[in-house]
C-alpha cells in the first residue's frame, strides 16, 4: 500500500500548492483592485483611523475632524456651519463618497500626498500618528456667511460668487438651498443614507453647486460682453450713437425685440453707448451685436473664459454662446438670450476682468496646502488666462458700469462706495419669472471685489422681478461685508 | 522507501522489552523526545511573541500576563509531551510541537478577534462573550484526550476488533443532530449538527469522522484481497462482487445522506474525499479515484439542481461582491486583499469585520493580520502536520495501521483544504473548522483525538520490533497481493 500512500502524499502537497497559487492570487494580483472596491470598508475605516486635516479660511474652522468613542470609525468629521460653506468644503461620506475640496483635495487631508511623503516618513519613525495635512482657502468667511445668509434667509434660490479682481482668489461662492456636509458625514449609515435621499429628492436640487456647475441665460449682464467687443473693434466708443427706438424689428423674420416695459432709451431718437449700458436698452445691444458680428462676439467671450476648462480645483462648466444660425438669433444673443448661458463663476470672471484693466485671472479656491504642524507645503499662484480687453476698453466699460448702478434700484445700496455694476434680468420660457442678475465691483475706482449674484425665477417677487430689484441687494450685501467686515 | 518495510532495526535489535530505555542504547532507535521538547519550547515562544504584538498594537492587557500565559501555554504541552514521553516514546517527534504551534496561534487570533468583536458589542450595546478562555480549556480537554488516547489504545490494531462498533456508533453520532429535536440540536445558520446540553454544545461529526475512519480502515483491510480479486471484469476494471461492496457503498452513502440532510456541505465532502482515498490506498487501484470523481462530479451537478441552498453557495463563490450571500466571502477576500503580502500585523488589521472570523474564517484573519507570508507558513505546518502521518503509514507495518493512518492524515489535510479554499474563494464555501486554529470545542477535542492515534501510529512505525515476533523474514503482507496469479476466465 506504499505506493498509493506516497501518491496521495503527493496529492495532498498538489492541494497546498493549489491554495497557495490562488492565496497570491487573491494577496498579490488581484490586491489593489480588491482594496479599492467600492464595497470595501477597509479601505474606508482606513481614512477614519487617522486625523483627516483641516479646511480653514482666513483662520476660521470651516472642517476638522474630532476623535469619537468609536473602534471602526476613530474620527468624525465636522463642518462648522456646514450649509453656507458647502460648496467649498463639499462632503465627506463613507457611503457616498466626497464632494468639493474634501474630493479634489483628498490625497492632502487624507495625508497621502506626495508632498507629505516625508512627514509620513518622519510621524513613522518617531511615534506620532499618521495625520492630513490642512488646506487654507480664499474664501473670506465673511463675505460667505453674508452671500449665503442673504439668500437662504429670503428663502429663494441662486447663488453668489465674489472674487478677487487682482489675483482670481474666490472670496465667496455660496447656493441657495444648501445642504448639511455634517449630516452626510454621520457615523450611521442609516443616516447618512436619509440625508443623502431627502437631499436627492428635493426638488431644489440642494447637491448641485450652482456657482460653477448651473448654466443660466445671462440676460443683460451680458451686454458687458457686447460692449467689449464693440469697443474693442474700434468703430464703437463711450458716446457712439447707437438706436433708441423702445422696439425693433428683428431682420428676416416677423418678430419684434422690445427694449423692457417698452421704454425709449432716453428721449432722443438715438443715445450713447453709455446710456444705452446704463438704462439697458436691448434694442441697442441688439444693434450692435448684429454690427460687429457673431465671430467677433464669440472672440470676447472667449477671451473672457467662455468655453474653457477651469478647475478652481473643482471642475467649472464651461460657459457658451450657443448656436446662433442667423441675424435674428446674433441679435438676441448680443442682449444675452436665445442660446447665451453662463456660470455665476464665468459671470464674477467677467465682472473681475473688467476691474482688473481687462486682465482675466483664473479663478482659485486654494489660498494653500500645509502640513500637520501648519508649515506650508504648497502656495497657489496666481494664474492669468490672459488679456480679455485692452485696458482703455476695461475703463470705458467700467465707467458706463458707474452709470448703470445709478439707474439700478437703490436696495442695499453702500454709502461711500462707489460701484460699478450691470443687472440683468433674464427671461427662460414662457410662464416662467425671470432670473435676477447683478455682476459688480467696487471700489469702482480701485476695485478689491467683483461679484455675481443671480437669483432664480423671480425670487420672492415673481413676474415683476429684476436683477435690480432680487439679485442687487444679495450681492451689495457681499460686497459691504468684504469692504467694511461684515454687517 | 523499500527501507521502511525492511527496516535494519527490525533485524538487528537485540532482545530488549523495546521500551528504548536501558538495553543496548547503541543499537536502539533514538526515542527524539528531546528534540519534541526543544520544538515545543520554540512554539512557545513563537505563540507568546505572537501574543506580545496583539498586546503592542492593543494594548489590551499588562505585558506582565502575557509571560504567565507563555509559561502556562508551555507548561500545558510539557504534561503532553510527558504522556507521550511516557505512553508513546518512539511517536514522531514533529507532530506534537506543529499541533501546539497551530492551537497556540489559533488562541492569539481568536483573542485578537474577541477584542475586536467586544469593542463591536460595547458599541452596539450588546452582550459580549469572548471565545478565547473556551478554546483554553478545550485545548486542556483535548490534551488531557490526547493523553488517555495513549493510555487506551497501547496498540492501534486493537482498534480494528471495535470496527463495526466503530462505524455504527459512528453512524448515529453522525445522525444525531438531523433525528433529534430541535430544541437539543437546534438549527444553526441552515445547518442543523450541532447538540447542545445546557452550557455545553458539540459537533458529534467531529468524532464520528474518526469512528468512521476506524471502521473503513479495518473493513477495507479484511476485504482488500476480494475487492482486487473477486468480481466481474467490466471495461477492463475488476468489479467487486456487490456483497464486498455493499457494506462500504451503505456506510458511505448514509454518511453523505445524513451531511445532506444536515445541509452540512462541508463534512459531506469530507467524508466522500476520506471514503474515495481509502479505497484508492487499500486497492492501490486509481480507477476508483476515477469511479468516484465521476459520482462526485454527477452528485454535485444533481445537488445544485436539488437543493437551493447548494444554488446560493456557488452563486456566492462565482458572485462574492454582488451576491446577497456572499457576503462573508468579499468581507475575507477584502481583508486579505488589505493583508497583502506581509500583513497588516497582528492586531493591525480589521479581521472582527468578516462575519464567523474566528470560526470558519479565521484563515482570512490570519491571512489578514499575517499576510500571505503568515497564511503561507500555516499552510505548510498543515502539509508537514499531515505529511508527519503519511510517514507513520508508510513505516508502519501493519495494513490497518497503514490505512487508518494514511486515511487520518489526509482527512485532516483535505478538511484544511476545503475550508481554505472556500475562504479564499477557490471553491464554493462549505462550513468547516480549520483543524486546531478555530474558535471551537468539539473541532479542537476530536482533533486531538485523530492526533492522538497518529501519535500512537507514529510510535508503533518507529520502534523497534519486538523479538519475539516470529517470521521475521516474511515480506510484510502488504506486498504479498502481487504475487497472486490472475484469475482465469
Amino acid at each position: 500500500m506504499n505506493k498509493p500512500l506516497r501518491r496521495v502524499a503527493m496529492a495532498m502537497m498538489a492541494m497546498i500548492v493549489l491554495l497557495l497559487a490562488n492565496a497570491t492570487y487573491v494577496q498579490v494580483i488581484r490586491a489593489d483592485a480588491l482594496r479599492n472596491h467600492s464595497g470595501n470598508s477597509r479601505t474606508l475605516y482606513q481614512q477614519y483611523s487617522t486625523p483627516r486635516g483641516q479646511i480653514i479660511a482666513d483662520g476660521k474652522l470651516l472642517a476638522s475632524s474630532e476623535a469619537t468613542d468609536s473602534e471602526r470609525f476613530e474620527y468624525k468629521r465636522e463642518y462648522a456651519n456646514g450649509p453656507a460653506f458647502a460648496p467649498a468644503t463639499g462632503y465627506f461620506s463613507f457611503v457616498y463618497g466626497r464632494g468639493g475640496i474634501e474630493r479634489a483635495e483628498n490625497e492632502v487631508l487624507s495625508g497621502t500626498a506626495d508632498s507629505l511623503a516625508l512627514n509620513r516618513l518622519q510621524r513613522m519613525f518617531s511615534g506620532q500618528e499618521q495625520q492630513g495635512g490642512n488646506v487654507e482657502l480664499t474664501l473670506n468667511p465673511a463675505m460667505q456667511q453674508t452671500a449665503y445668509d442673504q439668500l437662504a434667509d429670503s428663502g429663494v434660490r441662486g447663488s453668489v460668487v465674489a472674487l478677487n479682481p487682482q489675483d482670481g482668489s474666490i472670496l465667496a461662492m455660496a447656493n441657495s438651498p444648501s445642504y448639511d456636509p455634517n449630516r452626510l458625514a454621520s457615523l450611521s449609515s442609516e443616516e447618512q443614507q436619509q440625508a443623502w435621499n431627502e437631499l436627492r429628492e428635493a426638488p431644489d436640487d440642494p447637491l448641485v453647486d450652482r456657482a460653477t456647475s448651473t448654466l443660466y441665460p445671462p440676460g443683460s449682464t451680458f451686454k458687458l460682453i457686447t460692449a467689449a467687443a464693440a469697443l474693442e473693434t474700434g468703430k464703437y466708443d463711450y458716446n457712439s450713437k447707437v438706436t433708441a427706438k423702445s422696439s425693433i424689428k428683428l431682420p428676416k423674420v416677423d418678430a419684434q425685440l422690445p427694449n423692457y416695459g417698452g421704454a425709449t432709451c432716453g428721449s432722443m431718437p438715438t443715445a450713447p453707448l453709455w446710456e444705452a449700458m446704463a438704462r439697458s436698452c436691448n434694442t441697442a445691444f441688439a444693434e450692435v451685436a448684429g454690427d460687429i458680428g457673431e465671430k467677433k462676439l464669440r472672440e470676447t467671450a472667449r477671451s473672457f473664459g467662455f468655453g474653457q476648462d477651469l478647475d478652481i480645483p473643482m471642475g467649472v462648466e464651461q460657459s457658451s454662446i450657443g448656436d446662433i444660425e442667423n441675424q435674428a438669433q446674433l441679435y438676441q444673443s448680443g442682449i444675452g438670450q436665445f442660446n447665451v448661458r453662463m456660470t455665476p463663476m464665468q459671470n464674477a470672471m467677467v465682472a473681475a476682468a473688467i476691474a482688473n484693466d481687462g486682465k482675466v485671472m483664473k479663478p482659485h479656491l486654494m489660498e494653500k496646502t500645509l502640513a500637520p504642524d501648519m508649515s506650508v507645503l504648497d502656495r497657489t499662484d496666481s494664474e492669468e488666462l490672459g488679456q480679455a480687453v485692452s485696458p482703455d476698453v476695461a475703463h470705458t466699460i467700467r465707467d458706463m458700469m458707474i452709470k448703470a448702478e445709478q439707474h439700478a434700484g437703490d436696495e442695499g445700496k453702500i454709502s461711500g462706495v462707489q460701484i460699478a455694476s450691470k443687472t440683468g434680468t433674464a427671461e427662460h420660457g414662457e410662464g416662467k419669472d425671470p432670473h435676477g442678475w447683478y455682476v459688480a465691483f467696487a471700489p469702482a475706482e480701485n476695485p478689491r471685489i467683483a461679484v455675481a449674484a443671480v437669483v432664480e425665477d423671480g425670487g420672492n417677487v415673481g413676474a415683476d422681478a429684476t436683477g435690480s430689484k432680487i439679485a442687487a441687494p444679495v450681492a451689495r450685501a457681499v460686497i459691504r461685508a468684504g469692504l467694511q467686515g461684515g454687517g | 522507501m523499500a527501507a521502511t518495510s525492511t527496516n535494519p532495526d527490525n533485524r538487528e535489535t537485540p532482545g530488549g522489552p523495546g521500551t528504548g530505555k536501558g538495553t543496548g542504547a547503541a543499537t536502539t532507535t533514538p526515542t527524539r523526545r528531546g528534540t519534541e521538547l526543544v520544538l515545543l519550547a520554540f512554539a512557545a515562544v513563537v505563540v507568546t511573541c505572537a501574543l506580545t504584538l496583539v498586546n503592542l498594537n492593543l494594548e489590551s492587557q499588562p505585558a506582565s500576563q502575557i509571560l504567565y500565559y507563555g509559561l502556562a501555554f508551555l507548561a500545558l504541552f510539557g504534561l503532553a509531551h510527558l504522556a507521550v514521553r511516557r505512553w508513546a516514546p518512539y511517536a514522531d517527534p514533529l507532530i506534537l510541537p506543529l499541533v501546539a504551534f497551530l492551537n497556540g496561534l489559533g488562541l492569539v487570533l481568536i483573542h485578537r478577534i474577541d477584542i475586536g468583536n467586544a469593542a463591536e458589542a460595547e458599541r452596539a450595546g450588546e452582550p459580549f462573550g469572548p471565545a478565547a478562555p473556551s478554546q483554553v480549556f478545550y485545548t486542556a480537554l483535548g490534551l488531557v484526550l490526547l493523553a488517555l488516547v495513549l493510555v487506551f489504545v497501547r496498540d492501534h490494531r486493537t482498534l480494528a476488533k471495535y470496527s463495526y462498533t466503530c462505524g455504527l456508533v459512528g453512524l448515529v453520532a453522525l445522525a444525531l443532530p438531523a433525528v433529534l429535536p430541535s430544541m437539543i440540536a437546534p438549527n444553526i445558520n441552515g445547518a442543523k449538527l450541532w447538540i447542545k446540553l445546557g452550557p455545553l454544545s458539540f459537533q458529534p461529526a467531529e468524532l464520528a469522522k474518526i469512528l468512521l475512519l476506524i471502521f473503513f480502515a479495518s473493513f477495507l483491510v479484511s476485504k482488500r484481497e476480494l475487492f482486487t480479486t473477486a468480481g466481474r471484469r467490466f471495461l477492463g476494471i475488476d468489479l467487486p462482487r456487490a456483497r464486498d461492496l455493499a457494506p462500504v457503498l451503505v456506510a458511505w452513502a448514509a454518511s453523505i445522506g445524513i451531511v445532506v440532510l444536515e445541509r452540512d456541505l462541508g463534512t459531506s465532502l469530507l467524508f466522500f474525499g476520506i471514503v474515495l482515498v481509502m479505497i484508492y490506498i487499500a486497492t492501490e487501484r486509481a480507477v476508483w479515484i476515477v469511479i468516484g470523481l465521476s459520482l462526485f462530479a454527477a452528485g454535485c451537478l444533481a445537488a445544485y439542481s436539488l437543493f437551493g441552498h447548494v444554488q446560493q453557495r456557488v452563486d456566492a463563490w462565482l458572485n462574492p461582491m454582488t451576491s446577497d450571500s456572499g457576503y462573508q466571502l468579499s468581507e475575507a477576500l477584502f481583508g486579505m486583499a488589505t493583508g497583502g503580502i506581509g500583513g497588516s500585523g497582528l492586531g493591525g488589521g480589521r479581521p472582527a469585520i468578516v462575519p464567523y472570523a474566528k470560526n470558519d474564517f479565521i484563515l482570512a484573519a490570519a491571512a489578514e493580520e499575517l499576510g500571505l507570508l503568515g497564511l503561507a507558513a500555516l499552510l505548510l505546518v498543515y502539509l508537514l502536520l499531515t505529511a508527519r502521518g503519511l510517514r507513520a503509514a508508510l513505516a508502519v507495518r501493519d495494513s490497518f495501521g497503514k490505512l487508518l493512518a494514511g486515511g487520518l492524515g489526509f482527512a485532516m489535510l483535505l478538511q484544511v483544504f476545503v475550508i481554505a479554499g472556500g475562504v479564499t474563494g477557490l471553491i464554493p464555501l462549505t462550513g468547516l473548522t480549520t483543524p486546531f486554529l478555530a474558535a471551537g470545542g468539539s473541532s479542537l477535542v476530536g482533533n486531538y483525538v485523530l492526533v492522538g492515534l497518529l501519535l500512537r501510529i507514529s510510535d508503533a512505525s518507529r520502534r523497534p520490533q519486538q523479538p519475539s515476533k516470529p517470521q521475521p523474514q516474511q515480506p510484510p503482507i502488504a506486498e504479498a497481493h502481487t504475487e497472486l496469479v490472475e484469475r482465469p476466465r
